[in-house]
């Protein structure tokens, strides 16, 4: 099983790389002054990596947690990868009175301290050379001016050739903003030979309305196929393998439809609390937080139809399917379920509730907890529903997505043989322990005959997660590539809030939030709703 | 957990295996290849290590085959070790004493995983032909390392004419950054290149590898330069404009400079055994640009060496044997003027190989 999945991911990768080869074979035909095709490229030559061309990458609010945590080591993890154009900048931009030496040294103390590969000086001495800093406010014109001239001076003495990517790892209010200033500083438009593309994290709006009006806010600025939504789950190797499983394969497709497949159970569990986030997460909450994006996106994956290929138009036409044929159950109060931690033991360790915590108002309706119930109406998937949870504070940090098989219709074993025996379910294991479950039936050894439940495992992880590159590092070349087919489109997002919207409006008016201690697997409430069905949550 | 078995048989160690893997609680194994290590007493250390490493990323059955004729009695010793802290997978040390070690293949059959893909491994001067090695036989990929031989050119020339597809050589594996860099500066700056040189360590296989893969993709003039290294030095693609030039003096940081813009700095360090390794573990199927590279291998190179230092001799006998032109000795800094004034030449007029 292992090796299998491991072939299905090579092939993946090999689809990549084809693609690669003519993005850059034609890119290098558009060339100006240049009419042949790089004579040392070879299609058949699949060691040669993919490498971004020249370019520099801007990140506002380079001072925050994302930015030093993730963004800052994946920059040098790819570069020690050796995936990175020479003569590559990153510039820093934030409220913060530095020079560009402090700045390096802030980028040197996160790349020690985070960065998946190990530290070697001469990645290091590649990379410091290209670092500048940008001080400034992000409402600031003169600032923005500075920014320019340091870009120019970058394309001078660095040939970053004036392709450069804007990172916003900033809150949403400021988006409209620096965008703007961008446009108004005639930094969004590189000219006919060069790039700018702008890279935006989620939440994107916390409602349709709001969606549509940041998409314009950007959209007025930058071209759609230059902006790039993040969405670190899809950066993600489990997440890509879902794709392989389900294509490469000819096990599991002809049985993943509505003829075999009982339900999907999608779970994101996270251990933790809301933490110091209370300024952003009141008055959001778990199902705009992580349904919305993250677990519609697993869900499209999971559900969609095969794509034509696997180029970024014919995967966004598939996901864009799945999701418009996604329907909201008749009766919201019996099929969807939102609740708040309340205090309790979270893995031996005593924690307050939701309610308590600082920054939260003591009457938030706020939901920590959210599960629904959807189905999909297409000829696949009819009468099969999807939920969806997500939540804080529950059992441990876990993501996987459930296929659980129907019962097999005829048992030639009496009752009593298969009491043990559940119903089949392949499960893939997002995060952490990343792979691939097959639970199945098994006589257990002795006289009689009596089947029972044991898993197949598949772990694509002890080994592999050492050697296979952060969501972040992917994503950010893809960025620099100009590749698109891991980045959520704005049909996307906005068809999340389409779903998600009439249950936000359904929760704020009709009930409260259900409540659950700190430590279990949410509340009875979201128990009693797969009842209904006569189905139970898996524990994950 | 390490089990010791001494006087054993294959059967032995399977069922071993089996033990180890029933008490240490994970009776599957997620290994996606078997990995067989062909090598010496003295380098089992660094090849293991190497191989180890290599498993990180693909998790594998490492075995490693010891051949030990110089010991009269014929015996069969293992060490079995499973759940090591070392990395995921398997690892079995046979070590074939007297008679058996002839038959290596007889005992490491029996032991290769069901159904996933084998790679057999030479980390010392290795077999003339690989595919003919009983080791290398039942490998759909066959490792070997040109370099670890004192006459890295003889054994390429012997392996160029007995390839069998699956066949690679470390001597290109270690050519990819190399190869990647020159391919991106061409991407970035596509002009046409009319002479190219390379330079490297005196004798370094990969030197001469790099070399024939420029002329056969390029189609011009090559020359190339011997100096002290470490590994290769130095490449230059010349253009109508200048030369695109890429430089590594220390075997870490390169220089890449291109007409017209300025130098930037490039991480090009030399990488260790178990990043060639994994490199080669990632695609097990046949390399076609390698195979149509290696029948290129011995055709001889029109321009005469160039050796910066006290050993022209040597490269004079080798050239002969290539039907090379003799090489003509220079001062280690006049090597650089001297390639200067051969890529302005070569600038006017570029003469392609295939005339000749």
């Amino acid at each position: 099983m292992s090796g299998y999945s491991a072939k299905a991911k090579q092939d993946d990768d090999d689809d990549r790389f084809t693609a690669s080869i003519t993005h850059q074979m034609l890119d290098a035909i558009e060339h100006e002054g240049s009419d042949v095709a790089n004579p040392l490229r070879d299609p058949q030559d699949r060691r040669l990596p993919r490498i971004a061309g020249p370019c520099g990458l801007v990140i506002f609010g380079v001072t925050g947690d994302l930015s030093r945590k993730k963004l800052m080591p994946a920059i040098y993890d790819l570069a020690n990868r050796g995936l990175l154009p020479p003569g590559f900048a990153l510039v820093g931009f934030a409220r913060r009175d530095w020079e560009d030496q402090d700045f390096a040294q802030v980028v040197y103390e996160s790349v020690k301290e985070h960065a998946r590969t190990p530290f070697r000086d001469e990645v290091w001495k590649q990379l410091a050379e290209g670092f500048r800093f940008v001080s400034g406010e992000f409402g600031d014109p003169a600032a923005f001016e500075q920014l320019k001239n340091t870009i120019d001076e970058l394309d001078r003495l660095r040939g970053t050739n004036g392709n450069h990517a804007f990172y916003l790892s900033v809150p949403p209010k400021f988006f409209p903003g620096v965008v703007q200033q961008l446009k108004e500083s005639g930094l969004s438009d590189g000219g006919p030979d060069a790039w700018r593309r702008v890279v935006i994290e989620k939440p994107f709006g916390h409602d349709l309305a709001s969606a549509k009006e940041l998409n314009e806010v950007v959209g007025n600025v930058f071209p759609p196929k230059s902006v790039f939504r993040i969405d670190h789950y899809l950066g993600k190797e489990t997440v890509q393998n879902i794709l392989a499983l389900r294509f490469a394969n000819e096990m599991f497709e002809p049985i993943w439809n509505r003829n075999y497949v009982d339900h999907v159970q999608i779970t994101m569990a996270e251990d933790i609390g809301i933490g110091g986030r209370a300024g952003y997460y009141d008055g959001i909450g778990a199902a705009r937080d992580v349904i919305q994006n993250h677990l519609l996106q697993l869900m499209a994956l999971t559900a969609m139809e095969e794509p034509g290929s696997f180029d970024a138009d014919s995967i966004f036409t598939e996901k864009v399917k799945v999701l418009s044929a996604v329907q909201l159950p008749e009766n919201l109060a019996a099929h969807t379920v939102h609740g708040q931690y309340t205090a309790g033991w979270q893995g031996g360790e005593k924690v307050i509730g939701f309610l308590e915590e600082d920054g939260i108002a003591p009457a938030s309706n706020t939901d920590t907890y959210a599960a629904i119930k959807l189905e999909v109406d297409t000829r696949r998937w009819a009468g099969v529903p999807f939920y969806l949870r997500t939540g804080k504070r529950l059992g441990r940090r876990v993501t996987e997505i459930a296929v659980v098989f129907q019962r097999a219709p005829h048992l030639p074993f009496t009752a009593t043989m298969t009491e043990e025996l559940g119903q089949n379910a392949l499960v893939i294991r997002v995060q952490p322990d990343e792979g691939v479950t097959v639970r199945f039936g098994s006589k257990v050894p002795g006289t009689s005959m009596e089947v029972r439940d044991v898993s197949m495992d598949f772990q694509y992880g002890e080994a592999f997660t050492e050697s296979s590159p952060e969501a972040y590092e992917r994503l950010i070349l893809d960025v620099l590539l100009g590749d698109a087919p891991l980045f959520p489109r704005r049909e996307e997002v906005e068809l999340g809030w389409r779903i998600l919207d009439p249950i936000s409006a359904f929760w704020a008016e009709h009930c409260t939030p259900a409540q659950y201690p700190s430590g279990t697997w949410g509340p009875k409430e979201a128990d009693e709703m797969l009842e209904r069905d006569g189905r139970v949550w898996r524990r994950p | 957990m390490t089990i010791d078995l001494t006087d054993t048989t294959s059967g032995k160690i399977a069922a071993a295996l089996v033990q180890a893997r029933l008490k240490s609680g994970s009776p599957t194994t997620g290994a996606v290849l078997t990995l067989v290590v062909a090598t010496e007493e003295r380098h089992h250390y660094d090849a293991l290590k190497a191989a180890g490493q290599a498993a990180r990323e693909h998790p594998a059955r490492i075995i490693v085959v010891i051949e030990r004729p110089e010991i009269a009695r014929t015996r069969l010793d293992a060490e079995v070790r499973v759940g090591d802290e070392r990395g995921p997978g398997e690892v079995i040390v046979l070590r074939l004493y007297g008679e058996l070690s002839s038959h290596a293949d007889a005992v490491v059959l029996p032991l290769l995983l069901p159904d996933v893909p084998v790679v057999t491994w030479w980390p010392d001067a290795g077999p003339e032909v690989p595919s003919a090695d009983p080791l290398g036989a039942f490998a759909q990929r066959r490792i070997t390392d040109a370099a670890e031989y004192h006459k890295p050119m003889d054994k390429l020339k012997a392996r160029a004419f007995g390839y069998q597809p699956g066949d690679t050589d470390l001597a290109w594996t270690r050519l990819t950054p190399w190869r990647s860099m020159l391919a991106a500066a061409l991407d970035q700056y596509p002009r046409k290149i009319v002479s190219a040189s390379v330079s490297g360590e005196e004798g370094n296989p990969s030197a001469r590898v790099l070399a024939v893969w420029l002329r056969q993709r390029l189609g011009v003039t090559v020359t190339r330069t011997a100096d002290e290294g470490p590994g290769i030095t130095g490449v230059h693609l010349v253009t109508e404009s200048g030369p695109i030039s890429l430089t590594r003096p220390d075997g870490e940081l390169a220089t890449l400079s291109v007409p017209g813009q300025p130098d930037r700095p490039v991480a090009l360090k030399r990488r260790e055994t178990a990043e060639l390794i994994a490199e080669e573990l990632r695609r097990l199927d046949p390399d076609d640009v390698y195979s149509r590279l290696l029948a290129e291998i011995d055709v001889p190179f029109t321009e005469p060496l160039k050796v910066a230092g006290p050993t022209v001799e040597a490269a004079a006998k080798e050239a002969a044997k290539l039907g090379e032109p003799a090489p003509v000795a220079v001062a280690a800094e006049d090597a650089q003027t001297a390639l200067d004034a051969l890529e302005t030449r070569d600038a006017h007029h570029s003469k392609p190989d295939g005339e000749i």
